[in-house]
């Protein structure tokens, strides 16, 4: 099936394949550029939250700064520190340490040989750039980390997904099995019903809602982020099921034949088989749980002890909005966990994605 | 007749055996089902059914939640309030304002990527995929704050770049004007979904349809014209259905970026911090139950709207599903 390879000759005389091949090259080059523009758009804002998290506040108000964590150069120099100082010599800009200031002409020891003596430079000192050296400050980390009380945010927000993923991942599991392996009365109606709430508004049942958790003294504690979802939804029902009408029933029917009931074939037929799916729906679940802002706002107002990480950090930008670094400190904190577990189970992420979204 | 059926009948009448025998397989294959997806039946009126009923009741009373007991009915005054609610006002029009913004932004971004991470020209598809897709991990919080320091009008990168290429620096989410492109921005940050979605799309369309529109001497805008966005048109659909319905229910972000109070000016007082604000702040959660009922028949409408204007101009492949 491989076309025959134009010598040289041809393909000069031909044109065609060579042009052609020249063309896809630089068709393919053009896009890679595109794509690395975008990206490194779409990636600036995480440059610019590391970067300001391990600057040192100061940084930010001193003209001339550059834009990654530096601090003031200084060297020393005879058991003295001096500044070191853009200097434009004959040779182009160099780096200088300041030993002796004067009005109209200056002293400076190169840093990178100091054994070679001082250098005279006529000028004004003061009109110099400081020169800057890279230096990443981690003070603003523990900074955020006290004042937010950082380990039991995590800690908090860590119990609250993680109890409730377990609750909805094992009620999904069941829903989602009832309506792909059984036929019942009313099934199609039902299932129509679970989709639907999909686009009911949270809102609509908020109010009642909070007034029967107030009643039962539930308002500050975790059961309202928690206990409703032991009851399934249709997210979780609806991604399961699609992946369970996908298991052969002969499977089902074999464990049947050996005696086995429905919990039975649930638990050593479907779930070994629908592995993918169920970490699949784990994981949004429990990042979606540890993303959320709202509920925990509503039902742990004014009770910081068991805030999740997005209240806290939300009132810490509250409090601290004068202070960036810090903000952007609080923010790496925050993103760190389910980014990093993001790109090891990037897979069972996007798939997910896809099967929710396009399978309806 | 209908006796008959009953279990005391049973050893007077002869039945087939088979016709039992499948019946009453019937009979435990649904209570079988019915245990299964109970869970969800008992959630589902728990949850949303009973609670949708109470929120109806309690929007025609002045219901607050520091003294229950003090409840009384004031028929339909909050929704007559609603009428002469400045705010209210105020609110829906921010809402339209930024949908009109945000919506046609974030599909046509997504599915401008989805196309570029699409192309058989680029290496590396999947990693780039990944990349775009990331910052819809980040929780929403940490995803603002970031956001509000690259917008800061000094310090912020944005304005630094502006500034280091001659243009104006606007002060992005003190201003009136700018907070909504600031939001735009943020938004579009978060386009991940959208773009999966929109690449499934773009992958279900068959090839055959590319090599006919070639063979025709279709050019590259007339292909994706008059090819590729007839055969996505249902995912087109889904996530525009989606991305209105989010915008009418914004609140993470616009609480973050101004502790909840709508600044500057209430310019970004949207639908759902008015809400909030009823219900939560000021306690008079029987004018919030109207709001909530007024944003889901908004939502609703749109809906509706939106699947009637669809169904002549949606393609489904195959008929249906």
């Amino acid at each position: 099936m491989t076309p025959a390879v134009p010598t040289l000759d041809q393909s000069l005389s031909l044109g065609s394949p060579m042009r052609r091949q020249m063309r896809k090259f630089t068709a393919s080059a053009l896009v890679m550029m595109l794509a690395l523009a975008i990206v490194s758009l779409f990636l600036l804002p995480l440059l610019f939250m590391t970067s300001m998290a391990f600057k040192d506040k100061i940084q930010l108000t001193t003209p001339g700064a550059p834009l990654y964590p530096a601090v003031p150069d200084t060297f020393a120099w005879q058991g003295q520190d001096y500044p070191v100082y853009d200097v434009p010599m004959e040779d182009g800009v160099r780096a200088l340490a300041l030993v002796e200031a004067k009005r109209e002409e200056s002293t400076f020891i190169d840093p990178a040989d100091p054994d070679a003596g001082p250098i005279l430079w006529e000028g004004r000192w003061r009109t110099l750039d400081q020169h800057w050296r890279f230096s990443l400050d981690l003070r603003n980390f523990g900074t955020a980390w006290e004042a937010i009380a950082f380990p039991r945010l995590l800690f908090n927000t860590f119990v609250i997904a993680a109890v409730g993923t377990i609750g909805a991942v094992i009620s999904s599991i069941c829903v989602a099995y009832g309506f792909s392996r059984f036929r019942f009365p009313g099934r199609n109606g039902l299932f129509l019903v679970l989709l639907s709430t999909i686009i009911l508004p949270l809102q609509v049942t908020l109010i009642p809602t909070f007034a029967v958790f107030a009643a039962l003294g539930w308002v500050g504690t975790w059961l309202p982020l928690i206990v409703p979802h032991f009851f399934a939804n249709a997210y979780n029902v609806f991604l399961l099921r699609q992946y369970f009408l996908t298991i052969p029933r002969d499977l089902d029917e074999a464990a049947m034949i050996d005696g086995a009931g429905p919990f039975r074939i649930l638990r050593s037929v479907i779930v070994p088989q629908a592995k993918a799916a169920i970490v699949a729906v784990s994981l949004f679940h429990f990042f979606w749980a540890w993303n959320e802002f709202f509920l925990p706002l509503i039902y742990l107002q004014g009770n910081r002890d068991l805030q999740p990480l997005s209240v806290g950090i939300a009132e810490f930008n509250g409090a601290y909005s004068t202070e960036p670094t810090l903000i952007q400190a609080a923010a790496v904190m925050a993103m760190i966990i389910p980014v990093v577990v993001f790109f090891l189970a990037q897979r069972a992420f996007m798939r997910g994605v896809v099967i929710t979204g396009v399978d309806k | 007749m209908s006796m008959s059926s009953g279990p005391a009948s049973g050893q007077a009448v002869a039945i087939d055996p088979r016709r039992t025998t499948r019946l009453r397989l019937g009979d435990r294959e649904t209570l079988t089902g019915l245990a299964f997806v109970s869970p969800w039946i008992l959630g589902f009126l728990l949850f949303t059914a009973i609670p949708m009923v109470a929120s109806f009741v309690l929007s025609l009373t002045d219901f607050d939640p520091r003294d229950p007991a003090g409840t009384s009915f004031v028929g339909l005054a909050n929704y007559e309030r609603m009428l002469h609610d400045p705010l209210l006002i105020n609110a829906l029009v921010v809402t339209a304002r930024f949908a009109l913004l945000i919506v046609p932004a974030s599909m046509a971004v997504a599915l401008g990527i989805a196309l570029l991470v699409n192309s058989t020209l680029l290496k590396g598809r999947n990693v780039f995929r990944t990349l775009f897709y990331m910052p819809m991990q980040i929780p929403i919080v940490a995803s603002t704050l970031i956001w509000i320091g690259m917008l800061n009008a000094s310090t912020g990168w944005l304005n630094i770049f502006l500034g280091a290429l001659g243009l104006p620096q606007p002060d992005w989410l003190n201003s009136q004007t700018w907070v909504y492109p600031s939001l735009t921005l943020m938004g579009l940050w978060g386009i991940g979904n959208m773009m999966l979605i929109f690449l499934a799309g773009l992958q279900g369309v068959p090839t055959e349809l590319y090599d006919a529109a070639r063979v025709d001497g279709a050019g590259r805008w007339a292909t994706f014209r008059n090819v590729t966005v007839p055969m996505i048109s249902t995912v087109l659909f889904y996530n525009l259905i989606i991305a209105l319905i989010a915008t009418f229910q914004y609140f993470t972000q616009a609480y973050v970026i101004s502790n909840g109070r709508g600044d500057p000016a209430n310019a970004t007082m949207f639908f759902n911090l008015h809400l909030y604000r009823e219900g939560f702040v000021f306690f008079d959660m029987g004018y919030a139950c109207a709001l909530a009922w007024l944003l889901f028949a908004i939502v609703l409408t749109l809906t509706v709207v939106l699947f009637r204007g669809a169904r002549s101009r949606v393609y489904e492949a195959g008929g249906n599903r």
